[in-house]
């Protein structure tokens, strides 16, 4: 029982019947209490991608695709308070975190050492990156991955990629070590995201029909509200990652409202130059590629900065998402077009525009060629263990169980096969059927 | 002349298309119906309350033929709704007595017949 000591619970503290938890005098309540409003922001991220990706599939597949954001809420949080936080971020080796906060242990009121916070905050903070990262592959292998395989693949990438990766960055590791800049997650979210959707989607293989019929978002409605639940939490999600309230933490913040509307704009602008019209689901994609450029950015670079990474980043993204539409890789909401690609934009950005004046080390700009080379290490780092890592967990799921449902389900649609629900019924012919009382 | 109706799996509508498109069948009309055949039911399950699902979606087509053009019709749809499971659907073919082209007032076969585009 010594790990639910801790955290105050149990045991040694104080006797006495009603001890309320205590912060030490250290601790800054300004800093506290924006962290814990960046927390609730970052959780809402997960919802707001079931909005988004529930509107972007058929009718017949939303429950399922919500679901599987959703779900990672729950198994994603769970096995993070028991190991993942851990590995992330107990003291331990260059690759990898130690066992030291097992379950929760020695995660308690006081001082994260490094910050003003209590620890237990900054393990819940962190702890909703994790989801969000993980319920983002989800995009790729949408309306006919069997549910019980993808529960199986989100624990075991929770621990085997998205821990490690983390410590690398953030946890003490080697990247962080080394100077690798990513002040919000654009390389430990988002380039490893993207890159296991990539993985997901060859090994899964593409949707029945694929190529030959165009699966057409059924709810866009649903999906600009999602879009738009996202930026709002990402307020929290980048500017958040200031720890405290302060410079850096405006800085972020601005930087990533800048960045999306300068993304949709050059994005408008791609479409109107090419089709002559711009589209809502073009619009809604540019918001999130804006976002997720500027995240490894958006604390050490200028406003100017986050306005051309924004509308930089718009053009490779959108090119990789109308390409990928005309291959026979069914990554089917473009996980890898908008969050790898866009990952590894704002990564390499990162090392040209990061500036001396706006808390980062000199960049390309600056004359300074050495922090371009870092992100570059980065990315191809990250890309090339999330690949082999997330391909050996799929290997394996897949000689235990099918990783696709059968022909027959997935065209009656993965709601009614895997759920036994469906998101919009009329209930006509439906006929109640009396359980037996127990 | 024949009206040809079949009821068919939603799923399977893209490769009927197809393989009326390959057997030179033009002009059909598609409805999405609700129905059942000899299917098993599936049950749905919403907090604790169980229903059976008795009807299930399905797709009409309805499509004016040319005797000549009633097998072809027929072969192609069979081709692309069967998946060998029960609820594959059916085929009926009804007979027509007369049918109008409301753009030109042609009749019968003629109002079948699509028109060949002429060369300018």
């Amino acid at each position: 029982m010594h790990f639910l000591r801790g955290v105050g619970i149990i045991g040694s503290r104080t006797p006495g019947p009603h001890t309320a938890p205590t912060l030490p005098p250290a601790f800054s309540p300004t800093d506290t209490l924006f962290v814990l409003i960046s927390t609730a922001l970052v959780l809402l991220m997960t919802p707001a991608l079931a909005l988004f990706y529930g509107g972007l599939v058929r009718a017949k597949s939303i429950l399922n695709t919500m679901m599987m954001s959703l779900v990672a809420v729950g198994v994603v949080g769970v096995l993070w308070a028991s190991l993942g936080y851990s590995l992330a971020f107990a003291p331990g080796a260059e690759a990898l975190g130690g066992l030291g906060h097992v379950f929760m242990a020695g995660i308690d009121l006081e001082l994260r050492p490094g910050t003003t916070l209590p620890h237990l905050l900054y393990f819940a903070y962190q702890g909703t990156f994790a989801i969000i990262t993980v319920a983002l592959i989800s995009g790729a292998i949408v309306e006919r991955m069997r549910f019980a395989a993808y529960l199986l693949f989100l624990a075991a990438w929770t621990l085997i990629v998205y821990s490690p990766v983390a410590h690398w960055v953030w946890g003490g590791g080697w990247m962080g070590r080394l100077g690798v800049l990513d002040f919000a997650g654009g390389t430990v979210v988002h380039i490893t995201a993207g890159t296991a959707a990539w993985v997901a989607a060859l090994k899964v293989g593409p949707r029945l029909d694929h190529g030959r019929q165009a699966f057409l978002p059924h709810n866009v409605p649903m999906m600009l509200t999602g879009a738009a639940l996202l930026w709002f939490g990402w307020v929290g999600f980048n500017g958040g990652s200031a720890l405290a309230v302060n410079g850096i933490a405006v800085q972020a913040t601005v930087n990533t409202l800048l960045a999306p509307m300068a993304a949709m704009m050059m994005w408008m602008v791609i479409e109107l130059w090419r089709t002559g019209r711009a589209t809502a689901v073009g619009a809604g994609t540019a918001l999130v590629v804006g976002l997720v450029a500027i995240t490894p950015a958006c604390g050490f670079v200028s406003p100017r900065a986050a306005l051309a990474i924004g509308a930089l980043a718009a053009i490779p993204c959108h090119f990789a998402i109308v390409y990928r539409a005309r291959t026979r890789l069914d990554d089917s909401l473009d996980v890898l077009g908008a969050h790898g690609t866009g990952g590894v934009v704002g990564a390499l950005l990162t090392g040209v525009v990061t500036s001396t004046a706006w808390n980062g080390p000199a960049g390309l700009l600056d004359g300074s060629v050495r922090q371009l080379g870092l992100q570059a290490l980065g990315v191809v780092a990250t890309i090339a263990y999330t690949a082999i890592a997330t391909w050996g967990i799929l290997t394996l799921i897949g000689m235990v169980t099918p990783l696709r449902v059968s022909a027959r389900d997935e065209a009656g649609g993965v709601d009614v096969g895997e759920h036994g629900e469906e998101g919009y019924s009329d209930g006509e012919g439906a006929i109640l059927v009396l359980q037996k009382s127990a | 002349m024949k009206l040809v109706v079949a009821i068919i799996r939603p799923e399977r509508l893209t490769a009927v298309l197809e393989s009326l498109y390959r057997a030179d069948v033009r002009g059909l009309t598609v409805s999405k119906v609700q129905g059942h055949g000899g299917e098993t039911e599936h049950v749905e399950t919403y907090r604790g309350m169980t229903v059976k699902m008795d009807l299930q979606a399905k797709v009409r087509l309805e499509i004016g033929v040319s005797e000549s053009f009633v097998q072809p019709t027929i072969d192609a749809i069979v081709k692309g709704a069967r998946t060998g499971d029960v609820g594959d659907g059916k085929i009926f073919v009804l007979p027509v007595e007369r049918i109008v082209r409301i753009r030109t007032g042609e009749e019968d076969v003629k109002a079948v017949t699509p028109e060949v585009p002429q060369p300018e």
